[in-house]
């Protein structure tokens, strides 16, 4: 199971979005606000076909960091943290995978996506999706969320290890 | 992708903290959220230096600082999405401060971009994307629907009620002067629907080659096409025999009719309704790259429609059937009309010189209540000359219908999402006034077989 401490695994089970941040052609950090889902161990995103140049650098790059910040995102859970990982872009078929590995995730914390969904007809490629599924290595967490005091750091046990 | 503006600054200082990343030294991104003040005038930011010596914000890389804002809706999810990322540099300043000096910007509001034309102008991503991925499978991955999902969407077939109001008061009209074989009829029905799906997947090839489909960044459930083909969900190729299959169906009906019924006259009513059906967007005419659509739209579905079913019944021509066609002709035209004018940007970047791209914006709108009020004064004309029933006139009750549309049309001339709504009560006002027409000649059949 996970090794994330008890604040990240709290704000991953509530926050509405993250930013997650890759890293572009050029070597320069690129964020993208995104709605995280957690199965308690890894950190599924997940993106349309639309909006898909986050994959683009995810293959070239798989190193990658979420960042779970914003109080009212997190519903007034108090903390802030910041996950760095190793992701994967899972597509084998972009129509139907996201179903089969997030929308269960997906529902709890956004209801109205059955709503969406039964509206596919009117939004064909945006439910033309790749997951990406981040193995967290090393976390930092704010407890009270303020960075003015140095965050406690988490590695992956392997990580560790290494 | 752009530099950063004031504007940027002065809408990144309405958000409370930012999130600042760059990448550490062992490759990975990392993020801490802080504190800042934008110096708009002098195109800088202030970021609190986090606590932390790895947290430190560098002075030797790039660094980004993102801002984003939702708000949550408890048991739906969320909205208000907005979010603003800048690029650049940061140096040391005083009292454990960074002096963020940005060079690129880039960012979303829904509030000024809607999510779905977000949506829309990332297509051509959508198909890179999909592309890339072929050529790494080596097989093609394509975008997908539900067969009748995809059916729907390929031949929009909402739209038939636009063929079964004149097809039906033709049926009616000739069935008030005692001729109606339901076999006929329903035949007449089936053939001027597959007529009516083949002209609008037509109409969708030629507005893809074109170009049309492709610059129309605001498509709605109404207007902009099924975009089937943009989209990648079909080929044009699949498009061209779909239509001919739809053509040729409706084709089998109609020469059926014709030979059943043994009227010429049907037979070049058929063959007109199906060049107007084409030139509306097949070259060399392209009617309604010309302004001319309403016009073929009006003659489609107005007299060709409406005639063409009467004389299957009747086996002749006459003015009645003519002058109730002229209404239904109209109410179908001002659908086009309407729903032409969230396309018009996209248009005119392709060519396509439709009336909303050729006119301001007050002539459109006084033009829609001109052309619903003659629609409605032919109806009173139709009956004071004697032409039309007395009970027709409680089509008249639809008015007020009318009246919201063009109001809906002043106030949302210039917002294609919230102008759906307008186009759906003009859908509406066809459908009413037809369904009212109807109604008028069955209590006229009615008074008839009493009297």
């Amino acid at each position: 199971m996970g090794w994330l401490p008890e604040t990240a695994e709290r704000l991953l089970g509530v926050a509405l979005v993250g930013e997650l941040t890759v890293i572009g052609r050029d070597g320069r950090p690129i964020s993208h606000p995104l709605i995280p889902l957690y199965d308690g161990e890894r950190i599924f995103l997940h993106s349309s076909t639309l909006f898909s140049k986050k994959l683009e650098h995810i293959k070239r790059n798989p190193k990658v960091a979420l960042s779970l910040s914003d109080p009212i995102a997190m519903k007034g859970v108090a903390g802030r943290a910041t996950i760095q990982g190793t992701a994967r872009v899972i597509e084998e078929d972009p129509h139907r995978d996201w179903e089969r590995l997030i929308l269960g995730l997906w529902r709890q914390k956004e209801p109205a996506i059955d709503t969406f969904l039964k509206a596919r007809v009117a939004l064909p490629l945006f439910f033309e999706r790749s997951v990406i599924e981040i193995m967290p290595q090393r976390c930092l967490v704010w407890p009270d969320g303020d960075t003015k005091r140095a965050p406690q750091v988490s590695l992956a046990p392997r990580a560790e290890a290494a | 992708m752009s530099g950063v503006t004031a504007t940027d600054l002065a809408k990144l200082a309405t958000f409370p903290f930012v999130v600042v990343s760059w990448v550490d030294d062992a490759g990975y991104p990392i993020d801490v959220a802080t504190d800042f003040d934008a110096d708009v005038d002098a195109g800088t930011i202030r970021l609190r230096q986090p606590a932390g010596d790895e947290q430190a914000i560098p002075t030797d890389r790039v660094v980004n600082v993102i801002a984003s804002h939702i708000r949550p809706q408890p048991g739906i999810g969320y909205d208000e999405r907005r979010y603003l990322q800048l690029w650049g540099s940061a140096a040391a300043a005083d009292a454990g401060r960074v002096t963020f000096t940005p060079s690129r910007a880039w960012g979303w509001d829904e509030a000024q971009m809607p999510f779905f034309e977000y949506s829309e102008r990332s297509v051509p991503q959508s198909r890179r994307y999909l592309a890339q991925l072929s050529a790494e499978r080596g097989h093609e991955v394509k975008p997908r629907l539900d067969r009748f999902w995809l059916f729907l969407r390929t031949t929009r077939l909402p739209f038939l009620s636009a063929t079964a109001v004149p097809v039906l008061l033709g049926i009616a009209i000739a069935a008030s002067d005692g001729a109606f074989t339901w076999w006929t009829a329903l035949l007449t029905l089936i053939g001027a629907f597959f007529a009516h799906l083949g002209i609008n997947v037509s109409n969708d090839i030629f507005d893809t080659l074109s170009g049309a489909d492709d610059a129309n960044v605001n498509p709605t459930q109404f207007s902009g096409g099924s975009r089937v083909a943009v989209y990648g969900l079909l080929t044009i190729r699949q498009l061209v025999l779909l239509s001919a299959a739809l053509f040729a169906a409706a084709g089998v009906i109609g020469l059926a009719l014709v030979w059943i019924t043994g009227s010429l006259t049907l037979l070049w009513i058929g063959v007109a309704g199906m060049l107007v059906g084409l030139a509306y967007t097949a070259p060399p005419l392209k009617l309604v790259y010309r302004g001319l659509g309403e016009i073929a739209v009006f003659l489609g579905f107005g007299p060709i429609m409406l005639l063409g079913a009467y004389v299957v019944q009747t086996g002749r021509l006459a003015w009645e059937p003519l002058v109730a066609s002229v209404p239904v002709g109209i109410l179908v035209a001002l659908i086009l009309f309407v729903n032409e004018i969230p396309d018009r940007a996209g248009d005119a970047a392709a060519g396509k010189r439709t009336l909303p791209v050729r006119l301001p914006p007050t002539t459109i709108q006084g033009g829609y209540l001109v052309a619903a009020f003659v629609a409605f004064a032919v109806i009173i004309g139709g009956v004071v000359t004697g032409v039309l029933p007395w009970p027709t006139l409680v089509a008249l009750a639809a008015l007020p219908l009318a009246l919201g549309v063009h109001a809906g049309i002043r106030v949302h001339y210039n917002s294609p999402y919230t102008l759906m709504a307008v186009m759906g009560q003009n859908v509406n006002l066809n459908l009413v006034v037809g369904g009212l027409l109807l109604v008028g000649y069955g209590a006229t059949i009615v008074v008839i077989s009493l009297t």
